[in-house]
């Protein structure tokens, strides 16, 4: 191996030593800022963190929104059609928020089993269904129907 | 009768393609000169019919033809005329025409303007983007045909997405579309080196300036997609690491990357083989964007056509595509000769940093993307990857990027001596960190992120004004100074110092309209009045409104400052008739150094609304430092260096040809 | 030749990534089965579309194999749908539609505009008879049998190849049960 080669190899070990431990970290975030999505059943089974943020996904209940004397807070029950859990928002709902459509949310759960949300997403297309509710909606179906059934598990 | 001939111009584009994709390439292995000159007429011949069925798809939107499955389902008499000619790309199929008419478009660009290029090459070029073509035309013909027919004939069509309808999204697609599909003429030159085996600096500069062009055509698809999402979507964000956003800043950062490894290559011949690389990257990843957006892998925000069925055809073609040109680098790389050597402290190393860093982002947004799909793959659980992420992980990418992006134009190439460097750098150093502590000083929230972006930006800044000065050391004045950008090489330089320049804008613009805007959502009756920092809005209440295809809610929002009226705004809450979906208009005063954003919510009853208002300093540099990026991309790319050649080799002989084939891997 | 695999790196990473598209493709979140299949029809009893005065119920599928289609207006996938039922109902495919969440005179220029494949429609205004049947998006097919008895349903546009291979096979069969 001759010097210039040495030299340079060298000078790449350093850069990527140095990357590598800025991915170390980048990944060791990554981890921390995986953001886990809940169905409704899960979250009354108590699968769901107490004190740490989350997304619960689900329908609307119809006739569910009520709106706090306030005017900008919101209360409406999402639903995997099993269990239902109530879902607190102060800000103004998207566009495309209505009873009986698909939301996700973003938040924590109160004492009160109240999920505070302080995002909610509903997504452009009318006919879209967020492929996480989608999918929670199929094993809260499995779960109701055969309890045993493979269900996704959570690490 | 017409819209049953785009088809057929169509499928005749097909079969022009297939000619393109393989005689050219063959004539150019077994020396066929009658082969390898059916490259530039068969380009052309594919260019006329993909714009003659273009051409007829957007007349069909222009008569009303309801009688074509795809007008009817997105066009609309009252549609006004601008969105319906942007219908045309408005959903799946039209998109995927207008894909290929670029890609088209570029081919005949290649073919037209490469005349003193050897002959192999450019038949070899025109052959692998024959061969994408054929990719996309039958994609196009098997899954998604735009001419299809609907009976009986619907009398009103089902409008285009109200979100569609706006012009900087009827702009954005097709700036996005040229980047994306202008990578593929990097990508096809690599290809083409990769099967001659010249790799040398020559193929560096011949692909420099498309690879630049297509750089600056993403930069601007980019800037205007951001742009479109803050003041359409009502919320007064820019950029939300959605995936189909991802799926554009991923071959940006890999462009990126390549441009300035492409420098290195065309200077010195080192980097090859990274550089051959990067190119299968940056096109990869705008196809790897495609496959993202049209299959439904990743539902997003912005996605307006989703289909598994059409994802597995995409999915093939990524195999073939990019397994196949990855498959040619393995088989050639090692017979690529290594270039010249440059010490550890030399521009080179420094560009190889920058180029690791870029790379890095580059794996690390990607697998931000990747990561739901990833886990639900595995069955580890439903997932998402939270916004401060990506954005954790920008600040910590950023500032060594910026620190070489400022030290490098200072720095020479092959060996620099430390001394001499931190010398020219010193004064760039004092001012940055003074700047930097004085922002940071009153210790605040978000103060020391803003020193940190001050100290980067102004780093960046005056060691691009060091390395102007001491480049001028022998000019003076402005005639001099114009001398120096019409010079040779010229422009290259300024278009690197505008660019970094915009670099430093944007990180500016970034950091404060993070640490500082101000959002609050409130309930307003009219004649109300809130305070926000130094603005006070006053709330007149919103009236009906009706506009060419929708109906509004309008409102009134005066802003004063100072007790003096600066704006009024009026943000609406409009539903579209056809379509009936609400949609958010926002009403914004646009300043340079702040933005006011004032969105309706829902209405409350009686009179009252809910309200959002925002205060945003800063926010425009992010799409002024965009400018100055694509600015200065334009300007490197023209470069009188790229185009001497070309007048040179006119005057003079072009025996070049012929010679090429044999000068084989070193 | 280690040099030749150590430049292989590349397209191993990629089709890894590209194996894990696949498997992407095929986590289809549309593959949701009704609770409800198995089961009777929800009971509903909502006014025609045409015909507001006019009340339709569940009852009027009993005897026959029946179509229950899902739609609205505003859905665009409906649109994309639609010349499919059109071609089920001359095919002498008995449909009935649920306009759901809809608005009636939007609902009836789509009749006469694209054609009406409905033998009749029950207009959904406020989407609860909707809920009931389980439905969270539009366009949805159920397949109810002879007895009144859901035994099938589509979620999202039906495809000339879902037709074709499920759905006609499906109701051939179901004709032939006794009712």
């Amino acid at each position: 191996m001759n010097p210039v080669r040495k030299k340079r190899l060298i000078l790449i070990g350093l850069m990527v030593a140095g990357v590598a431990i800025a991915v170390g970290f980048a990944l060791n975030a990554f981890n921390q800022n995986l953001m886990f999505f809940y169905a409704p059943s899960e979250v009354i089974a108590g699968d769901a963190p107490p004190d740490h943020p989350f997304r619960l996904g689900g329908l609307v209940t119809t006739g569910s929104v009520q709106r706090q004397p306030d005017g900008l807070t919101t209360r409406f029950d999402v639903t995997d059609n099993v269990k239902t859990v109530t879902v607190q928002y102060t800000g103004i709902l998207p566009d495309l928020f209505r009873e009986g459509q698909g939301i996700v949310a973003h938040g924590k759960l109160n004492e009160n089993g109240v999920f505070i949300a302080d995002e909610v997403l509903a997504k452009h297309d009318e006919n879209y269904m967020p492929p996480e509710v989608a999918a929670s909606l199929k094993d809260a179906h499995d779960a109701a129907t055969a309890p045993a059934a493979g269900k996704s598990s959570k690490p | 009768m017409i819209p049953e001939l785009g088809h057929f111009a169509l499928i005749l584009a097909l079969c022009m393609a297939i000619i393109q994709a393989i005689f050219p390439l063959v004539g150019s292995l077994n020396r066929t000169p009658d082969w390898v000159a059916l490259a530039r007429p068969v380009a052309w011949g594919q260019f006329v019919f993909l714009s003659l069925s273009f051409g007829i798809l957007t007349h069909a939107f222009l008569v009303n033809d309801f009688s074509v499955l795809y007008v009817a389902q997105h066009g609309n008499t009252e549609l006004p005329t601008i969105y319906k000619i942007s219908a045309v790309w408005g959903a799946h199929e039209g998109s995927l025409l207008l894909w290929v008419l670029i890609l088209s478009g570029w081919t005949v660009a290649v073919a037209s303007l490469t005349r003193n290029l050897p002959d192999e090459v450019v038949a070899r070029v025109l052959s692998v983007m024959g061969m994408i073509s054929i990719g996309f035309l039958s994609f196009l013909l098997f899954t998604s045909n735009p001419f299809e027919r609907l009976f009986p004939v619907p009398v009103q069509g089902g409008d285009l997405n109200p979100l569609l309808q706006d012009f900087g999204l009827a702009v954005h697609p097709p700036m996005l579309y040229m980047g994306y599909v202008g990578m593929s003429v990097a990508f096809s030159f690599a290809i083409a080196a990769l099967i001659g085996g010249r790799l040398d600096s020559a193929w560096a500069r011949w692909s420099r300036p498309w690879t630049l062009v297509a750089w600056v055509f993403l930069t601007i698809g980019i800037t205007l997609g951001s742009w479109w999402a803050y003041y359409e979507l009502g919320w007064g964000g820019w950029w939300f690491w959605d995936p189909v956003e991802n799926a554009s800043f991923m071959p940006w950062l890999a462009g990126t990357a390549l441009i300035h490894s492409l420098a290195v290559t065309e200077k010195r011949g080192a980097f090859k083989r990274w550089t051959v690389l990067l190119a299968l990257l940056a096109f990869s990843l705008s196809l790897l964007g495609t496959f993202l957006v049209r299959s439904g892998v990743l539902t997003s925000v912005h996605s307006f056509a989703a289909d598994p069925a059409r994802g597995l055809f995409i999915l093939m073609f990524l195999l073939f595509v990019i397994g196949g040109s990855l498959f040619l680098y393995a088989l050639r790389a090692p017979g690529i000769s290594r270039g010249g050597g440059f010490a550890n402290l030399s521009r080179e190393s420094m560009l190889l940093g920058n180029n690791l860093l870029l790379l890095v982002i580059t794996a690390l947004v990607l697998l931000g993307t990747l990561a739901p799909l990833l886990y639900d793959a595995f069955q580890w659980g439903k997932i998402s990857v939270g916004f401060p992420w990506f954005t954790s992980m920008f600040v910590m990418f950023t500032p060594p990027l910026i620190v070489l992006m400022g030290a490098a134009p200072l720095t020479r190439w092959k060996q620099q001596d430390p001394a001499a460097l931190l010398r020219s750098l010193r004064l760039a150093l004092g001012i940055s960190i003074v700047a930097g502590l004085v922002m940071a000083l009153p210790v605040r929230e978000g103060s020391l992120s803003a020193g940190l972006a001050v100290a980067l930006s102004l780093w960046l800044l005056s060691t691009l004004l060091t390395s102007l000065k001491q480049r001028l050391k022998n000019r003076s004045g402005v005639g001099g100074l114009l001398a120096d950008i019409a010079s040779r090489g010229g422009r290259s330089y300024y278009g690197m110092w505008v660019a970094h320049a915009g670099i430093a804008v944007f990180v500016i613009g970034v950091t404060f309209v993070t640490q500082y805007d101000i959002e609050k959502d409130v309930r307003m009756s009219p004649g109300q009045e809130i305070q926000l920092n130094d603005y006070r809005f006053r709330f007149d209440g919103a009236v009906p409104h009706k506009g060419p295809n929708y109906t509004a809610q309008r409102g009134t929002v005066r802003v004063f400052r100072d007790g003096k009226e600066i704006a009024v705004l009026h943000p609406e809450k409009r539903t579209y008739l056809v379509q009936s979906r609400p949609m958010t208009e926002a009403g914004i005063d646009a300043g340079f150094l702040r933005d006011i954003y004032v969105s309706l919510g829902e209405p409350l009853g009686n009179g009252d609304w809910a309200v959002r208002l925002y205060y945003k300093p800063f926010v425009r540099w992010i799409w002024l430092g965009g400018i100055l990026i694509a600015i200065g991309g334009l300007l490197a790319a023209s470069d009188p260096r790229y185009r001497m050649r070309v007048l040179a080799r006119m005057r003079g002989s072009r025996t070049a040809t012929g010679t090429t084939t044999a000068e084989v891997h070193a | 030749m280690p040099r030749f695999v150590r430049y292989l790196a590349p397209l191993v990473a990629f089709i890894a990534l590209a194996g894990l598209l696949y498997k992407g493709l095929s986590l289809d979140p549309k593959l949701v089965p009704s609770p409800l299949i198995d089961k009777p029809a929800p009971a509903f009893s909502l006014p025609l579309l045409q015909h507001p005065d006019t009340l339709i119920s569940n009852s009027d599928f009993k005897g026959e194999v029946t179509l229950f289609n899902v739609w609205a207006t505003w859905c665009v996938a409906c649109r994309q749908e639609h010349p499919l039922l059109m071609q089920l109902a001359k095919q002498g495919v008995r449909i009935y539609g649920l306009n759901y969440k809809d608005e009636r005179a939007a609902a009836k220029r789509w009749l006469q505009m694209f054609g009406d494949p409905y033998l009749a429609n029950a207009f959904d205004e406020d989407g609860r008879t909707g809920i009931n049947w389980g439905v969270y998006g539009t366009p949805e097919t159920f397949v109810v049998d002879k007895k009144g008895i859901i035994r099938h349903k589509v979620i999202g546009p039906l495809t000339s190849e879902s037709i074709k291979h499920e759905l006609l096979p499906l109701l051939k069969q179901l004709q032939e049960e006794d009712g």
